[in-house]
Order: structure tokens, then sequence, then C-alpha cells
């Protein structure tokens, strides 16, 4: 009894606050919408008897997944008021797109059946004396160890694509090119000059005789200034 | 586990599942101008998608449901991260969101 009344509370603030997710004027009152559909899904879940799913939503949901957003909303500068022109354009086919889709889903779960074998064919049995998560972790890390691992997998790969996406150059910094390094040529950095004897050499600034425009294009840094050539191949238009 | 002692059965949830479904698909129609309220609404998505696993998953009393609902999730959050790296570099680079702007990509 006291499951059917939280039951039907939480999926209407669920259907609630997700229709405000998607109609909401402000971004920010979207993504706090969003969390309050995530936590009523997880008391959802604790209906249904999976604990261990409503905690793992309310942690990575509301915890990473959500805050990202929250983060991305208020960082970028955007101005959403253009960006919510053509909502009275969009909103006809959206709602027959979407009255059409619900009334075919209405007939499906009208004339579902299960099929005979369903309730006896388990892959996972679900264990009768023990909790939830005990359950889970069992069939987790036997059964479907190679699920969990493709998991892990698929996770890293995001990190190391969120990084590499969003990683920006610093310019200020000199890093070694080392593609530039092994380009270079002995005829292009070591020259030799054949003094007189006696003649003496200009103190500080060896006097050296310009090289031939025909045959070599000139060098772009001074003798001087030979190790602050770090990162010309990263000057880019957006260069800050 | 399961829906034994209440009168909330599987075809509750699947009735909500649905519900969620559709205003996820309605809210990518409605905002199309706007990618993170387009990723918000796949999310809203997945959300229904993880729903009816779980409520099948409670009825049938076979966890196969949940450890699959566990992988969409990660999906799901690796979705969002990848998404939202993408939605940053792009603003970086021409200081607006438009999805219009971005079939210039095109070349």
């Amino acid at each position: 009894m006291i499951a059917s009344i939280v039951f039907y509370i939480a999926s209407a603030l669920l259907i609630g606050s997700a229709a405000m997710v998607v109609t909401a004027r402000n971004p920010v009152h979207a993504v706090l919408f969003l969390i309050l559909a995530f936590f009523n899904a997880a008391v959802l879940f604790l209906i249904a008897g999976a604990e261990f799913l409503a905690m793992i939503l309310v942690i990575v949901y509301v915890g990473a997944v959500a805050v990202l957003f929250l983060f991305v909303v208020m960082m970028l500068d955007i101005d959403f008021t253009q960006l919510r022109e053509g909502f009275q354009r969009y909103l006809p086919v959206g709602l027959a797109v979407a009255s059409v889709l619900l009334l075919e889903l209405f007939f499906v779960l009208g004339g579902r059946q299960i099929a005979p074998g369903a309730m006896t064919a388990h892959l996972a049995p679900s264990a009768v004396a023990l909790t939830n998560t005990d359950a889970i972790g069992r069939v987790l890390y036997t059964d479907y160890v190679l699920l969990f691992q493709l998991a892990g997998l698929v996770l890293l790969v995001a990190m190391i694509g969120a990084i590499v996406l969003t990683l920006r150059d610093r310019h200020a910094s000199r890093r070694q090119n080392v593609g530039r390094q092994t380009a270079r040529s002995v005829a292009e950095t070591l020259q030799m000059v054949h003094l007189e004897f006696g003649a003496g050499v200009a103190e500080g600034d060896i006097i050296r005789p310009l090289p031939d425009p025909a045959d070599r294009e000139p060098e772009p840094e001074r003798v001087g200034g030979g190790h602050a050539h770090g990162g010309h191949a990263h000057h880019g238009p957006e260069a800050r | 586990m399961g829906f034994e002692a209440s009168a909330i059965g599987l075809g509750h949830y699947l009735v909500v599942g649905a519900v969620l479904l559709v205003l996820g698909i309605f809210g990518i129609f409605l905002n199309r101008k706007n990618v993170i309220v387009i990723l918000m609404s796949i999310e809203l998505i997945l959300l229904a998608v993880n729903l009816n696993l779980v409520a099948f998953s409670a009825s049938l009393g076979d966890l196969a449901g949940q450890v699959f609902a566990m992988f969409v999730l990660t999906v799901a959050a690796a979705e969002a991260a990848i998404g939202l790296a993408i939605l940053v570099v792009y603003f970086r680079n021409r200081g607006s969101i438009e999805v219009e702007d971005v079939t210039l990509m095109k070349g």
C-alpha cells in the first residue's frame, strides 16, 4: 500500500520534472530538473528492489553527470535567448511525432504478453537469501566479467577522449620539437670560418659572410636564440 | 526482490518508461538549436531504457537485466562526457553552440 503511494508520487514527479527539462526556459533550471528526475528514478528503482542500481544512479548521475552538465552550462557564456528562437516553430512537429510514438508504445504495451518459458528461463536467477548488491556482485564478477571489463574500457576511452579534446596548448611553454630537431642538417647549423692569423675576431659577434640567397633560404632565428624556437608549428590562427 | 506484496506491477513501470522516452524524443525535436538540452534529452531516453530493464529484471526475477542496466549507465556517462567535451571545444572555436552552425564543418 505504502509502496503504491510512493510509486505514484515518484513517477508523477519523474514525468513532471522530465517535462520541465525539455521545456525549461533557463538551461540551469533544466539541469536542476534533470537532477530531480534522476532522484525520482532512483526511488522507482528502490521500489522495484534494485537498491544497488538506485544508489549508483544517485552517485553517478547526480554526483557526476548532472554536475558536469551544470559546469558546462555555467562555464560557457551562451546567449540562450537566441537558442530558443525556433521553439514555437518546432512545437507542432515535435508534438505530432511524440503523440504518434506514444500511441504506438501504448499499442505495444496493451498487446504484450510474456512468453511461456520466460518465467523459468533465467540467465542469472536472483537469489532469495542475498541482498541485491550481494547478488549483483556474484554474477557481475563471474558470468559478466567480460561486460564489466568492457565497461571499464569504455570509461577509459571516454576519459582519454575528453582530455584530448579539451586540452589546450600553452604557447608560452618552450617544448622540444623533435621533428624540427631531426630535420636539421650540419650544413645549416655549422659553418667553418677561415680567419687570418693575427687579424683577430670582433668581440662578441663573429662576422659571418652572408649566405647566398640563391641556394638556401634564410634562417628564421638569430644565432644567439638557438633554443627559442619551440612550437613554431603550433601558432594557429586561434592563438590567444 | 520483485514486486511481491505490492499492487505495483510490470505494466506501471512500462507506462512510466514509455512516457519518459516520448518526453526525451519530444525534447530533441523541441530544442533543436540547443545542444545541451538535446544531450539532456538523450539522458532521459537512456533513463527510460534503464527503467524498463530494471522493471523486467524485477518482474522475471533475473539479475541479467540489472547488470545490463549498469552497462547502459556506463555508456550514458561516457557519452555525456564526450558530448560535453566536444561542445566545449566547439564553443571555444566558434563562440556559439547553434546546431545550424555545425553544418559548416562539412567544408
